[in-house]
């Protein structure tokens, strides 16, 4: 039963409920896949066994009647997750060992549906990175080459891994998190939808934290309907994240008639960047008329604090990763270094970061300390946080005038290659997040679609950002985007 | 605000991480590249501006003071490079 693997959630679970396949086929098909990938990085563990068992399970469920939609279905986790007795080390050698004793709340939300674990997903050292360079298991590399070259390309990042999985056919859908643009970017640059949902939607429980005001986690999928269905399963109210918002959920899925007419799409005229791609233009240009074409009204709307929000981002994201990662210490899991004679406790510390964290996360933890030390919090935290006031209102003022959704380019280019960053400043990198990072301030939620192809063949996105708790909304604008540019475009199979 | 060597070696310590002393004059240039970055923020206006301590603005919910979990210290210790006796195991502290 080869080829089952490239279905969508929504084709595999109507599949499996007509009797036409089983979980199991569906399960060996993708076993099968994840197998024969390993020139592509994507998974840091397999768990082909347990897949299996899960997916013996959703037969027996199937069989049952009334089974969930994600009942049976194969999906990728991100490594960030902590998944019970299966190494989860977010990318770091600081959690070399490391099984959680516990299941994170999405995790555990996706196996209660019925879905099946294929393996858990590379990804950049604790989510810190847009090209999955990071990584202690080294980079992913994406399915997708530029037209006639076998340059090794980045899937993007920080969730590399499951954008890698997910458009190269190893899993049906995967999870990912999103802190500056860590489901979208990735999204954008493999041909994939990523969904970023309103801060507070998805409970953060039990996944290692980044920076833990901006961290959501979010699905990667093959198509918006997909996003749909495993947002459905994984959203809501979870008494162990108090940051999670007790709202009831409305049926996303439900939400997609494609009909946008009489809706207010909002062009932000600040995300036109100076040496910005013409293809990127173009592409912006053609998504708008899309969905013009569709019934929308398009309006000029201005977010005046955009041009803060990289360097505002890059203050609060690493003072929170400063705190957060303190508790890597080398006492209750994970490496520990070697001590010499005379040495004491602090040298175990010290030795034990500097051994376990790469170079990016180090970076990243100092900053953070410095902008939080004695005499710096007010110049720089403090300040930070009230810009963030601004962007948040920036959009608020948009979405008071009557605009539903905000239409973007989801990244300043295409992806690039493996190492061609490698001797560009820190800086540079983090410009990949200059579409997405002003979601992740303001909270609310973002989706980028695929749509269309670049001259050498590769991948782009626009970006969708919709009003908070609004995702219904944003998915079906999202869907008439994704039907009014029917990119059904895969990367050639080479690996 | 350039960072020198004295203070790369000072916030390194903070964030007990070891550096050796030849790579501090490049993390000390390579902190003061990513800071004046930073330092586009100080042209924002932020009078009388709120700094935001939470995104969404919700109440914290309340619950029982109570103990709702526990008994499961093998749990707690199955993944500690050093555990005796039921602890965490860590060099002499107190001289």
């Amino acid at each position: 039963m080869s080829g089952l693997n490239n279905l969508t959630i929504a084709e595999a679970r109507d599949k499996m409920r007509s009797k036409e396949i089983t979980a199991v086929e569906l399960t060996e098909a993708c076993n099968a896949a994840v197998a024969a990938s390993d020139s592509l990085n994507a998974y840091c563990e397999k768990t082909p066994e347990i897949a299996l068992e899960q997916a013996k399970a959703a037969d027996a469920r199937l069989a049952a009647g009334n089974a969930p939609d994600l009942c049976g279905i194969p999906l990728a986790i991100k490594d960030l997750f902590c998944t019970k007795g299966v190494a989860s080390q977010a990318g770091s050698n600081i959690l070399t060992g490391f099984k959680p004793e516990y299941e994170s709340t999405v995790t555990t939300r996706l196996w209660d549906a019925g879905a099946v674990m294929l393996g858990k997903l590379n990804m950049d050292e604790f989510a810190m990175g847009s090209s999955n360079e990071t990584s202690a298991y080294g980079p992913v590399v994406s399915p997708w080459r530029r037209e006639g070259s076998n340059t090794a390309l980045t899937p993007g990042g920080s969730s590399g891994g499951s954008a890698a999985a997910v458009s190269g056919d190893l899993c049906l859908a995967a999870t990912g998190t999103d802190t500056g643009g860590s489901i979208r970017q990735p999204a954008a640059f493999t041909g994939i939808v990523g969904l970023k949902p309103t801060y507070g939607r998805v409970s953060r429980w039990g996944i290692v934290a980044f920076a833990s005001s901006l961290d959501q986690a979010g699905p990667m999928t093959k198509s918006v309907r997909d996003a749909a269905v495993m947002l459905q399963a994984i959203a809501g109210h979870d008494a162990k994240d108090s940051t999670s918002a007790d709202l009831a959920l409305p049926n996303f899925e439900a939400a997609l008639s494609g009909d946008v007419r009489g809706k207010k799409i909002g062009i932000p005229k600040e995300y036109r960047l100076d040496g910005m791609p013409e293809e990127i233009e173009k592409l912006w240009s053609e998504g708008t008329e899309m969905l013009r074409d569709a019934g929308a009204e398009i309006v000029d709307v201005s977010l005046p604090y955009t041009k803060y929000a990289l360097p505002t981002y890059y203050v609060l994201a690493p003072a929170e990763a400063s705190s957060n990662l303190a508790r890597y210490d080398g006492v209750r899991y994970g490496h520990r270094a070697k001590l010499q004679q005379g040495e004491g406790i602090n040298e175990m510390y010290a030795r034990t970061r500097a051994e376990g964290f790469g170079d990016e996360v180090k970076r990243r933890v100092m900053i953070g300390t410095y902008v939080l030390s004695a005499g710096f919090y007010d110049a720089y935290y403090r300040k930070a946080q009230r810009v963030r006031t601004l962007i948040k209102k920036d959009f608020e003022n948009v979405y008071a005038s009557g605009v539903d959704a905000i239409l973007t380019p989801a990244t300043p280019s295409a992806a690039f290659g493996l190492g061609e960053m490698a001797d560009a400043d820190p800086i540079k990198m983090y410009l990949n997040d200059v579409f997405t990072v002003t979601v992740n301030l303001a909270g609310l939620p973002g989706i980028s679609v695929p749509a269309g192809l670049d001259s050498e063949g590769l991948p782009l996105g626009l970006q969708l950002i919709g009003r908070p708790w609004e995702e219904a909304d944003l998915l079906n604008t999202a869907y008439a985007l994704e039907r009014a540019t029917g990119f059904v475009s895969k990367p050639e199979k080479w690996w | 605000m350039r960072i020198d060597k004295e203070t790369a070696r000072r916030v390194a310590n903070l964030a007990r991480i070891e550096v050796p002393e030849e790579n501090l004059e490049h993390l000390a240039s390579e902190l003061s590249g990513i800071l004046g970055f930073m330092e586009q923020l100080a042209e924002v206006d932020v009078d009388g501006v709120e700094p935001m301590t939470s995104v969404t603005p919700m109440r914290l919910k309340r619950r029982q003071d109570g103990v709702t979990d526990g008994d499961m210290q093998d749990k707690v210790l199955s993944n500690a490079p050093d555990a005796r006796e039921g602890f965490f195991a860590v060099p002499k502290v107190v001289e």
